[in-house]
């Protein structure tokens, strides 16, 4: 057993602010550039317009960009105190990010100073009570990833990936930590597929998780990212959209 | 009242230290406060009593000691400091929240990297726990 010195008190709050999420969902892919913080804010989005209670929470402490897809700009945010951090509530949204405090400036930090920095937002944001927390979470096998796996409770991840032979080595390395884990994924996105390849689905089978379907390339998506108003009614939300509902339809 | 957040873990843990030493009380809780952070004190203390009662724990002392802040930076190993109290009011603000984001706001007064470490006077953390 740990020594109680040991424990950082942090640790023992977070559980508890995040008992009012009914559902967890990290985005998640070990490589980069596949579509997560899109994606995730694109779930987060379309859940809020079905009246569901959906919060969202950037845990690219370094590199933060959903609030980009949000359309807002955080540096004019200041969210409210009160016993600890209300999120503001963004498009329906209860939303979360560094970046209220960086003001989005540039934030370099080394790995510990990620942890300790994911560690104080999750201690001091109060999220109301909640069907699901969507997070977005960076590439790579680090801190951010290793936080979510090691200081929340109960979590269903959605992995994101695309066909590129880059990204396959990459989505079964992360399955295989998930899996060691003990962490049962809700299902696996392929982004940037105009169809869905065999070796994706062969992976999910490997891994026994399901394949909640494809993404195809889209041309215009760079020109309405910004913009959550014409991002929702998209031919890209349109898909997001049939796997939301795959996501929710579990739950039922 | 983000101080609030903080007490609350606090007393969290200190529970937790009761129940799994079989204890009955605290008779001294000691702080430390960083000085970053620019914790309200009074609020802290005031939190931590509230919570306690809430909690129906009873804690003697609580003492507080302040950290001062020391940064090294990584690229040419200069170490200074900082005082919050000459930062604009919103940018302290951000670093009571998030002591981290002083990486977005200070640079290595040498040679302007950002890439340092804060040694000391990060925040809230508990030095020791005395239970009966």
């Amino acid at each position: 057993m740990a020594k109680l010195e040991d424990i950082d008190p942090r640790v023992l709050v977070i559980k508890k602010r995040l008992k009012v999420v009914s559902e967890i969902i990290p985005v998640m892919s070990s490589k980069g550039g596949v579509g997560k913080t899109v994606i995730a804010t694109t779930i987060a989005l379309l859940l809020a317009r079905k009246g569901v209670c959906v919060g969202l929470l950037d845990l690219d402490i370094t590199n933060p960009s959903t609030h980009i897809v949000l359309g807002i700009n955080p540096a004019s945010i200041v969210p409210e105190e009160e016993k600890g951090v209300i999120p503001p509530r963004v498009h329906g949204i209860e939303y979360m990010t560094i970046a209220f405090y960086s003001k989005d400036n540039p934030l370099p930090l080394r790995g510990t100073e990620v942890d300790e920095a994911i560690k104080e937002i999750l201690a001091i944001t109060r999220w109301g009570r909640l069907d699901y927390l969507i997070i977005d979470t960076p590439p790579g096998l680090s801190d951010p990833v290793l936080d979510v796996l090691s200081y929340m409770d109960k979590i269903s991840p959605v992995i994101v990936t695309t066909p590129s032979p880059l990204s396959l080595k990459s989505v079964e390395r992360l399955l295989f930590m998930l899996t060691e884990a003990g962490i049962t994924p809700k299902g696996l996105i392929e982004n940037i597929a105009n169809k869905p390849s065999e070796r994706i689905i062969e992976i999910t089978k490997k891994y026994n998780i399901q394949y909640l379907g494809n993404i195809p390339y889209i041309e215009n998506l760079d020109i309405i990212i910004t913009d959550p108003e014409r991002l929702v009614k998209s031919d890209f939300a349109k898909k997001v959209d049939s796997i939301v509902s795959k996501l929710v339809e579990a739950n039922k | 009242m983000h101080e609030w957040a903080l007490a609350e873990a606090i007393i969290d843990y200190v529970s937790k230290v009761l129940r799994e030493r079989n204890a009955v009380k605290v008779k001294r809780l000691v702080l430390r406060i960083g000085k970053l952070q620019t914790i309200d004190k009074e609020i802290l203390v005031f939190a931590l009593n509230n919570l306690a009662k809430e909690y129906d724990i009873s804690i003697d002392e609580i003492i507080m000691r302040d950290e001062e802040i020391t940064l090294k930076c990584r690229k040419c190993l200069t170490q200074w400091t900082l005082s919050p109290s000459q930062l604009p009011e919103d940018i302290r603000e951000a670093i009571h929240f998030v002591p981290e984001v002083v990486h977005s706001f200070t640079k290595c007064p040498k040679c302007g990297s950002r890439d340092f470490d804060i040694v000391s006077g990060r925040g809230l953390s508990i030095e020791s726990i005395e239970v009966v």
